[in-house]
């Protein structure tokens, strides 16, 4: 039995490719249903977002079942295969297993760390289940998919700092502040960045929101939506003390906000650090006010630059993610190996076998007895052993023909409690 | 004499195992890591207070009369603060510091003489012990204030120049760095205050006179004076940040000096010949 893998991503693919290929959310019954219709295709599930369109299906022909699932999917969505082909990638066995871990933890997401796949995946799966497309491998692999994934999340910071420019400056203000509960806001200016800024901060719990507008009718329209206090444009500088942190975004073509009043204000403050965001072009605040103890200047570039770094540091998560999932495949890859029919005959055989000779060698060293009783003994036991072996054998070997033969196997396995087969001998099935 | 030794290479390996599981907490970012050292490290110190009562028992006097034993009970006052602290900041990188500080001062004790020699009567005076505990928990608070000071040093330069180094991410907020240097030092001040006037009381009990400018007593006033000075700017001027981060590490600096430096390089009575009463 092996995992297989086949799809397309914003990796491999531009947008025209992947929106003609992408399955419709609402209507999954379908697609399931023509996927499990395929001959060498045993279980699968389809995971469709606006990023990549995966097929996962497990198979006793991993090669025929990838050649049917891209004709499936060229014909399903109506595309020539020779426009598809050459944006499809595929995997098999333990690569397979790894592309959809690395998946699900957010490891191949553009946005490395992004959260919205691991939902969608399991969405996916949830169709998988209620139309049954879903077997034994499937339904073990995608628990163990979103329990990876979940430790990739606690375990790493792979998700912890900001990748956009107002929750940057989010991060920044708690870097500085430490806790937002207690600070004001002041907003100068309008502009959709500053006005998504303000929301995240009044999100983390901002004590006061202040407006102010050359406008001033836009000043406490605004205002009103933030529950926040509007100030006349004039007299805005006279309330900057009450003010931690400020986000500027005017359309003046000269500062707003001098060094020196700035210098003023922080006296006033007794030296409590004033982080101020200049989001507008040109610039509001006079740089010359980040040399200022205690106040913190950051403009549209700089948060930039905090995002780029931000990216990096996530960057260096994901290679501790990548430790994690190898760990894991290991351990599902042992685990699928043992769902091989012959190993499991040879070891259920082995298992009685060793029974078997310990119980005789414990009868006749207590009996006494002589060669032929011996004999009679060891020809009973084999019988006995042979005859309670032989329906199960015969099943497991039927097994490898029906969809759900894993089923029986995993069951034996557990039942008489076999060991997975050593390292050596997995070699040996790949 | 054997159990002391048992019980010293007991907590040295407690120590040594906090400041690596610390060490990994703050470099690698795992959590558990840093909840593993905490408690490595408090049992580093009960045994550490079980070896000095130990050595208090056999001694009859506080173990604080070579410079081996001083750095050990230094090490355990560090320790001490630094769980006290922990109750509410809980920072992987102050442990890393504090932990690293301990092993290193556990270290310098290991290597200093051990020899015991007969003692001064001097020492024989319950102000002794006062003194000698006052004045190093208030040094081992202010250790707490300079860390908590370079730290934010360094946080503060990165926030100015914009330019994040992977130390970034581990530090804590401006905010909590210059709180912990203010509640450093609003431990330390007054430790160090009644350290000092309980070292005056015990001089004049033995020597008849509170002050007499022997080179320790010089430095300890001038490192007071320092921390004096902090402590008037952050309550009535406002300092705070990046002034009373230098402050606190110029002090550290005094204090150091004034600990091993006055020891070491300068004479007077608080050396450990004289308090051995070997000249």
């Amino acid at each position: 039995m092996k995992m297989l893998v086949l799809g397309l991503s914003h990796k491999t693919a531009p947008v025209e490719i992947r929106e003609k290929v992408a399955f419709s959310p609402t209507a999954m019954a379908e697609p399931l249903r023509q996927m499990l219709a395929l001959d060498a295709v045993n279980e699968g599930i389809i995971v469709s977002t606006c990023n990549r369109v995966e097929l996962y299906a497990v198979s006793r022909e991993p090669d025929r079942a990838l050649l049917q699932l891209k004709h499936f999917l060229a014909e399903y969505h109506a595309v020539l295969y020779e426009h598809l082909e050459e944006h499809l990638y595929n995997y098999v066995g333990e690569d397979a297993i790894r592309h959809v871990l690395r998946v699900a933890a957010s490891l191949d997401s553009m946005v490395i760390g992004e959260p919205q796949i691991l939902g969608q995946i399991k969405t996916a799966y949830g169709y998988a289940s209620e139309f049954k497309t879903a077997g034994l491998i499937l339904n073990r692999f995608m628990h163990k998919a979103f329990s990876v994934a979940k430790r990739v999340r606690t375990e790493t910071a792979i998700a912890s700092n900001a990748v956009s420019v107002s929750f940057a400056a989010v991060e920044l203000a708690r870097k500085i502040f430490d806790h937002l509960e207690d600070k004001t806001v002041m907003l100068i200016g309008a502009g959709e960045m500053c006005e998504l800024a303000a929301k995240h901060f009044i999100n983390c719990g901002v004590a006061e929101v202040m407006v102010t507008n050359r406008t001033f009718a836009r000043a406490e329209k605004l205002a009103a939506e933030f529950h926040g206090r509007a100030v006349a444009f004039e007299n805005f500088r006279d309330q900057l003390h009450r003010v931690d942190i400020v986000l500027s975004s005017t359309g003046a073509p000269d500062y707003v906000l001098e060094a020196s009043k700035l210098a003023e204000v922080i006296k006033l403050r007794r030296n409590k650090p004033m982080f101020l965001i200049d989001i507008a072009v040109p610039r509001d605040i006079e740089p010359k006010a980040n040399k200022i103890d205690n106040i913190y200047l950051y403009d549209v570039d700089d948060l930039q630059g905090v995002v780029q770094s931000n990216l990096k540091e996530r960057h260096k998560e994901a290679a501790k993610a990548e430790a994690i999932i190898d760990v894991e495949i290991a351990q599902f890859y042992r685990w699928l190996s043992t769902l091989e029919v012959k190993p499991t005959i040879v070891a259920l055989r082995n298992k009685l076998e060793d029974l078997r000779q310990a119980e005789v060698q414990k009868t006749l060293s207590s009996l006494g007895a002589d060669d032929k009783t011996t004999k009679a003994i060891e020809n009973l036991t084999r019988a006995l052993v042979n005859k309670i072996l032989h329906q199960p054998t015969s099943l497991l070997k039927d097994a490898q023909n029906l969809p759900d033969g894993e089923v029986y196997i995993d069951a034996v396995r557990m039942l008489f409690a076999l060991p997975a087969p050593a390292a050596d001998e997995e070699d040996e099935q790949a | 004499m054997s159990a002391h030794i048992v019980l010293f290479k007991i907590v040295m390996l407690c120590y040594l195992t906090a400041s690596i599981l610390y060490l990994v907490a703050v470099v690698s970012r795992r959590v558990k890591s840093g909840i593993l050292a905490r408690w490595v490290l408090l049992g580093g110190a009960i045994v550490h207070l079980m070896s000095l009562v130990a050595r208090f028992v056999q001694l009859g006097h506080t173990p604080v009369t070579t410079l081996n034993e001083s750095l050990s009970f230094f090490a355990w006052c560090l320790v001490l603060i630094f769980l006290i602290f922990d109750l509410r900041y809980r920072l992987a990188v102050l442990g890393a510091f504090s932990s690293v500080l301990a092993l290193m001062t556990m270290l310098g004790s290991g290597f200093a003489p051990k020899a015991v020699e007969p003692l001064n009567p001097a020492l024989n005076s319950w102000w002794f012990p006062l003194h000698v505990t006052l004045a190093f928990l208030g040094n081992a608070a202010f250790a707490m204030a300079f860390a908590a000071g370079v730290m934010y040093l360094l946080q503060d330069r990165m926030l100015k120049s914009k330019r994040f180094s992977p130390l970034y991410y581990r530090l804590p907020s401006l905010d909590t760095l210059d709180n912990i240097n203010y509640r450093a030092l609003s431990f330390g001040f007054p430790l160090m205050t009644l350290g000092i006037i309980s070292g005056a009381a015990w001089a004049e009990s033995v020597w008849g006179t509170y002050w007499s400018w022997d080179p320790k007593e010089t430095w300890a006033l001038l490192t007071w004076f320092v921390y004096a000075a902090l402590l008037h700017g952050r309550l009535s001027i406002g300092w705070r940040g990046r002034r009373a981060a230098l402050f606190a590490i110029i002090g550290f600096a005094c204090l150091v000096f004034t600990f091993l430096g006055v020891n070491l390089l300068l004479g007077g009575q608080h050396t450990f010949d004289a308090l051995l009463g070997t000249p």
